[in-house]
């Protein structure tokens, strides 16, 4: 292995970086001399329009990795999905962790505390928490089932929101979940959700 | 099982104890040819063992030679407290502001991930001019930026018994000198529309985290930061590149950071509309990113034995709002406040160390901290973020006073408190 090689280019890397470090880092002293710049903002006036590194990223390269959804829809893939396909689903590949209404698995999180709200406490579920439907299938999509994170098929994701939406009452049982019915359906806590009202200053908010 | 983990981390103290001695003394206790007088009065020769001690002296025997990679003294044994999904920084055996970046705390949503760095690549999209992708490599060449500044993760409250030490109650935060790439520098590489409001930070592990972003924070201090502590930065902290967004939730800074974004709108992922918001009084409070200002005295603490006489009494304050201009510590159970020495340099956003003297005559009594930041915020008790939150405000962006008994025996207990 050339190993001994890449040692010494690494070193020449090294010691052109911190060279034009310091070259920069003297630009923006001498700007900052008179009055307090911004501690982390360089001085930009040296630069050139574009350092040029990296490249443009191909259409081909953001579909790939472009997989969030918006709760106005955008993102949602084509495909579709049913509660009973999306119960089916549940039963065989979510229940190991999240336990069933029917079927209490010693040890494993219940149904009702955590995906499905129960009116007898306060736990956050998705039926009292969650204010948009879309986070539901973004987030299955991207993350679950635990052990083959990001394994379902579109159409499998469509139908275990569609389950679990149903499950807290939020959709009814013969609903069809797709592109453009998802991003209607109004969440009950939506309106419980205010953007962080702190404002900074004295005041214990 | 939080509950057992302290205790297998401190099995594993024990014995690491018990091999270090072993390897110090390595063979230290040799034996020796002495003369010894026999029950018949005859003086005969028997083996029998030096004295530790003597053998033991350092400057009797050549230790290790250099080796390639340090280690910490055989002596000491800081180590997180580990549950499955975090582990806590050992905040009371720290000596100053800065942790070891192996005692960073972590907390992650679905492991770690191996990212080889030659194939790291950091994709940034939507709004912009022109979308771009940047390799490891690339973003080494720009313009770099260090700062030293503190992360620490919104759920960092821990209360209920007396017996918790400071690393318990609070050990998810910690602080670092990050170096990297400001966001702003890529920013301009790609150019911005003015439109776009927030981004999406995406992450490259098994959970593919996602947070929505204002680009306001973005062009402020943002950074992808590549190195910590002067080397790169470490697996379980984002390698090979994560999101640092100073004095914000930890849960923001995307770590594995994949791709960014840009948009008019936030996306309203999981981890900031089902987790990382939290009720205040009859509404649910979301997209609080600033870490009010908080502190901790960190000495003396639970477990340690108080001594009469002189105590120094340190800690850590910050906040994320600006720089920490003042630290105050009660010795009278918070009746009187006194003003504390902060170390210097006193840095934005970061943990600094604080120290006040004081003279414990033996009587019982508590100890406390408060934090006074330059925006005039003062660090609240429990009871004040209670009247402002209400009671089910739960264990986001808690920020109170943390208060240590001193019994009359000299031990130090945390005092909880309880709201519910």
């Amino acid at each position: 292995m050339p190993k001994p090689f890449n040692i010494g280019n690494k070193y020449t890397a090294i010691i052109t970086g911190s060279l034009l470090i310091l070259v920069l880092g003297a630009y923006s002293y001498n700007a900052g001399a008179g009055k307090p710049a911004p501690a982390f903002n360089a001085d930009t006036a040296q630069w050139p329009a574009s350092f040029g590194f990296g490249r443009e990223a191909t259409p081909q390269q953001i579909a790939a990795l472009d997989i969030d959804v918006r709760p106005d829809g955008l993102g949602l893939p084509t495909g579709s999905g049913t509660v009973i396909q999306g119960k089916a689903i549940y039963l065989t590949k979510c229940i190991a962790c999240h336990g069933s209404a029917e079927k209490v698995a010693p040890g494993v999180k219940l149904p009702a505390p955590v995906l499905v709200s129960d009116s007898a406490s306060k736990t956050k579920a998705i039926g009292n928490y969650w204010p948009y439907a879309s986070t539901v299938f973004d987030y299955i999509r991207r993350s679950m089932p635990y052990n083959l994170p990001g394994s379902l098929t579109d159409n499998e994701v469509y139908s275990v929101t569609a389950y679990l939406l149903n499950a807290n009452k939020i959709i009814k049982a013969d609903e069809v979940l797709n592109a453009q019915t998802l991003p209607k359906i109004a969440m009950p806590a939506q309106k419980l959700f205010i953007t962080d009202d702190r404002k900074g200053g004295p005041e214990v908010r | 099982m939080e509950k057992t983990e302290p205790d297998k981390e401190a099995e594993k103290t024990l014995i690491n104890k018990k091999i270090s001695r072993r390897f110090l003394l390595g063979g230290a206790a040799t034996t020796a040819i002495v003369a010894m007088q026999s029950s018949l009065g005859k003086w005969i020769q028997v083996a029998a063992q030096q004295p530790v001690l003597k053998l033991d002296d350092p400057t009797k025997r050549i230790g290790p030679g250099p080796g390639a990679v340090g280690k910490r003294s055989a002596f000491e044994h800081p180590v997180r407290i580990k549950s499955d999904t975090s582990s806590r920084t050992p905040l009371q055996d720290l000596y100053s502001s800065l942790t070891p970046s192996d005692l960073h705390y972590e907390r992650h949503h679905a492991g770690v991930p191996v990212i080889d760095p030659d194939k790291y690549e950091l994709l940034i999209h939507g709004m912009v001019g022109k979308p771009m992708v940047f390799k490891l490599h690339d973003l080494k060449r720009f313009p770099s930026v260090t700062r030293t500044c503190f992360l620490e993760c919104s759920g960092n409250f821990r209360s209920g018994k007396e017996t918790m030490t400071p690393q318990e109650i609070c050990g998810l935060t910690s602080q670092s000198e990050w170096t990297g790439v400001m966001l702003s520098t890529l920013f301009r590489e790609v150019g911005v529309e003015p439109k776009a409001t927030w981004f999406l930070a995406e992450g490259s592990d098994a959970a593919v985290m996602t947070r929505s972003i204002p680009v306001k924070k973005g062009f402020d201090d943002a950074m992808i930061v590549y190195a910590q502590n002067g080397e790169a930065i470490r697996p379980e902290q984002g390698y090979p590149a994560r999101l640092l967004l100073p004095g914000w939730e930890g849960n923001t800074c995307i770590k594995w950071i994949r791709r960014i974004e840009l948009s008019d709108e936030s996306f309203m992922t999981r981890e900031e509309t089902s987790k990382y918001t939290y009720p205040v009084k009859d509404r649910i409070r979301q997209f609080s990113f600033e870490m009010d200002a908080r502190s901790i005295i960190t000495y003396p603490a639970y477990p340690n034995q108080l001594e009469r006489g002189w105590v120094e009494i340190r800690g850590i304050a910050w906040s994320g709002r600006g720089k920490v201009i003042r630290v105050e510590v009660s010795t009278d159970a918070g009746k009187t406040w006194n003003t504390t020495r902060l170390q210097e340099p006193v840095l934005d956003k970061a943990h600094t160390y604080f120290r006040h003297l004081w003279q414990w005559t033996g009587d019982e009594t508590e100890i406390m901290s408060r934090a006074i930041d330059e925006t005039n915020y003062t660090q609240p008790t429990l009871r004040q973020l209670l009247d402002a939150r209400g009671t089910e405000m739960s264990g986001y962006h808690m920020n109170p006073i943390t208060a240590w008994q001193i019994k009359r025996d000299g031990k130090v207990l945390f005092k909880p408190e309880s709201w519910k």
